[in-house]
């Protein structure tokens, strides 16, 4: 427990050591402000909620900005050669891996945290449900989650951060898609049954971070993201192990 | 009390490749460990397996009685490490570099600044301790390198070519350091550089095709040199026919050898085949025939000569 602290201490700050963080939290921030007021027609659509203009758009936006935190996570660390340094530490592999997740989970809360003038802004021009709007930035740190686990175990594949961003875009993508609507028509017309429909569908993140964000939080949702998670840390400890040496 | 360090037939192969072959040896304390061999040779991942970065694919080894496979938590923890070209994070300060070392080696607070501060000391970084990393010159890299590896005070110290890549006056420096270390300690240096293990090591292991061709002291080593305490002339080019002659007749011809001179005259080169001192034999006849020299020299085996002969051929001497 206290050298995964270390660690991720360690982690978290490497983040603020160079411009990287800021360029990458004021990126976000744009988008969100672009996504939210002109995409999404914040002032059009007279609502006080955040849900269609702002949180709607983050399944997409977050297949682009999560794999450029994951990218670096390992196949930097296998670039430079630190790796070897790191993990003739007396420290675990599990220690290692949940370190490196859990600060790069928590950065990425930090950047969806600076999304909180929005919230203030509502609450200025209305009497929103800020029951729903709490869960819905639940909902999406935990998609957040559910990307960097992805992004990570794809980071210990590569040394290059740039097939890193790509290959993660990708994966990341292969979890949205079957959520979105138009998809989900052509599976209709393609897999015989309902079930297999809804199975497919099952494993999108778009099902999963639209029912929470609706506001209710269920069970089956968390579990969801918390075995992406899971999973996919599982995988990462693997790939280092085989992969550390090349 | 075993010895710190036991390696029994410590194997690694990479697919088809075997890096390292059935390598076996124990290292007492207080010793400082020459680890020598072509690249490629297994001499890296030696050190990777006995450090815990990589697992072996047959044998062990025990550090301090922590075996590597089983125990080897407990093993990291007795040694610090200096892997090949000293990674290190380019955007830390050594500052914060070595605090994070110091707290994952269980250190905190007062007590791990105060080491921190202890060992940027001994390898003197003061003055660079809150300038990035990255903006450091190769020399000061390879001290916070060192500064890492020893911030525990470590019972085992691996380093992997320590001074590979720095100038003449870095070189020394980190010799320095590493001669002012090796009490009560184990340390395993590896290293292409002959001269480097004749000034540091009390003992060398030369490696070559994944196995230990010879482990002696660095003396012995220039024994196994056909030159070893052969004895150099330099002479005038019109004396050297008549001592050649009366030298061939004693050694015999073949172990005479003209060599080419610096000088303006030449260089006679005597040896024997058991590389026996005849230093006091020529000195006298040379007396008694009144032959004209310019030198007389002895000479003590040339290292080089020697790697080369075994790690060409790579059989066990």
């Amino acid at each position: 427990m206290r050298n995964t602290i270390v660690l991720f201490k360690r982690e978290l700050a490497g983040y603020f050591a160079t411009p990287v963080a800021y360029v990458f939290i004021c990126i976000f921030l744009l988008l969100c402000g672009i996504l939210t007021f002109y995409m999404g027609g914040f002032f059009e659509g007279g609502q006080a909620t955040l849900g269609p203009a702002f949180f709607e758009f983050h399944p997409i936006l977050y297949i682009v900005l999560i794999p450029a935190i994951s990218m670096r996570l390992w196949a930097e660390e296998r670039k430079q050669g630190t790796i070897e340094l790191l993990m003739t530490l007396p420290v675990t592999l599990p220690q290692l891996v949940l370190s490196k997740f859990l600060a790069a989970w928590v950065f990425a809360g930090i950047a969806l945290g600076l999304t909180f003038p929005l919230w203030l802004t509502v609450n200025y021009l209305g009497d929103p449900d800020n029951g729903v709007i709490l869960a819905s930035y639940v909902a999406s740190w935990l998609m957040a989650g559910g990307y960097l686990a992805m992004g990570a175990c794809i980071s210990a594949v590569t040394k290059n951060q740039v097939i890193a961003f790509v290959l993660a875009v990708i994966v990341c993508l292969l979890f949205l898609i079957p959520g979105l609507p138009q998809v989900q028509e052509v599976l209709a017309g393609v897999l015989p049954g309902e079930t297999l429909v809804d199975a497919v569908k099952s494993f999108s993140f778009m099902t999963h971070f639209g029912s929470i964000a609706r506001g209710v939080i269920d069970l089956r949702d968390l579990v969801f993201f918390a075995s992406v998670i899971g999973v996919f840390l599982f995988l990462n400890a693997i790939v280092i192990e085989l992969k550390k040496a090349d | 009390m075993g010895a710190m360090i036991e390696i029994e037939n410590l194997q690694k192969r990479f697919g088809a490749i075997t890096a390292v072959d059935g390598v076996s040896f124990t290292v007492e304390r207080g010793t400082v460990l020459g680890f020598l061999g072509p690249n490629g040779a297994g001499k890296s991942t030696t050190m990777k397996m006995l450090t815990g970065f990589l697992p072996p694919t047959g044998g062990t080894a025990r550090i301090g009685g922590h075996d590597i496979t089983t125990d080897g938590l407990a093993a990291k923890q007795l040694v610090g490490y200096l892997p090949e070209g000293a990674p290190l994070y380019p955007d830390m300060t050594p500052e914060a570099f070595l605090y994070f070392i110091a707290e994952i080696r269980g250190l905190s607070g007062a007590k791990a600044k105060a080491r921190v501060a202890e060992v940027a000391e001994k390898v003197s970084l003061q003055k660079v301790m809150r300038q990035p990393i990255e903006t450091l010159s190769k020399g000061f890299k390879r001290r916070v390198g060192l500064a890492q590896a020893i911030l525990h005070d470590p019972q085992v110290l691996v380093l992997d070519e320590p001074t590979d890549g720095l100038d003449p006056n870095q070189k020394k420096e980190v010799r320095a350091l590493i001669r002012s270390m090796q009490q009560d300690k184990v340390i395993i240096l590896s290293t292409h550089i002959l001269e480097e293990v004749e000034a540091l090591c009390s003992r060398v292991i030369i490696i070559a095709g994944g196995r230990i061709v010879i482990d002696c002291a660095p003396g012995d080593l220039a024994a196994k040199s056909r030159w070893h305490n052969a004895v150099r002339l330099e002479l005038a080019t019109s004396e050297a026919q008549r001592v050649r002659g009366v030298l061939a007749e004693q050694y015999g011809a073949e172990h005479v050898e003209t060599l080419a001179s610096e000088t303006s005259g030449t260089s006679l080169l005597v040896t024997t085949r058991d590389r026996r001192p005849i230093l006091a034999e020529i000195s006298q006849r040379a007396q008694k025939d009144q032959w004209k020299l310019d030198g007389l020299h002895v000479e003590h085996g040339r290292l080089d000569e020697v790697f080369h002969e075994l790690t060409r051929v790579g059989t066990r001497i």
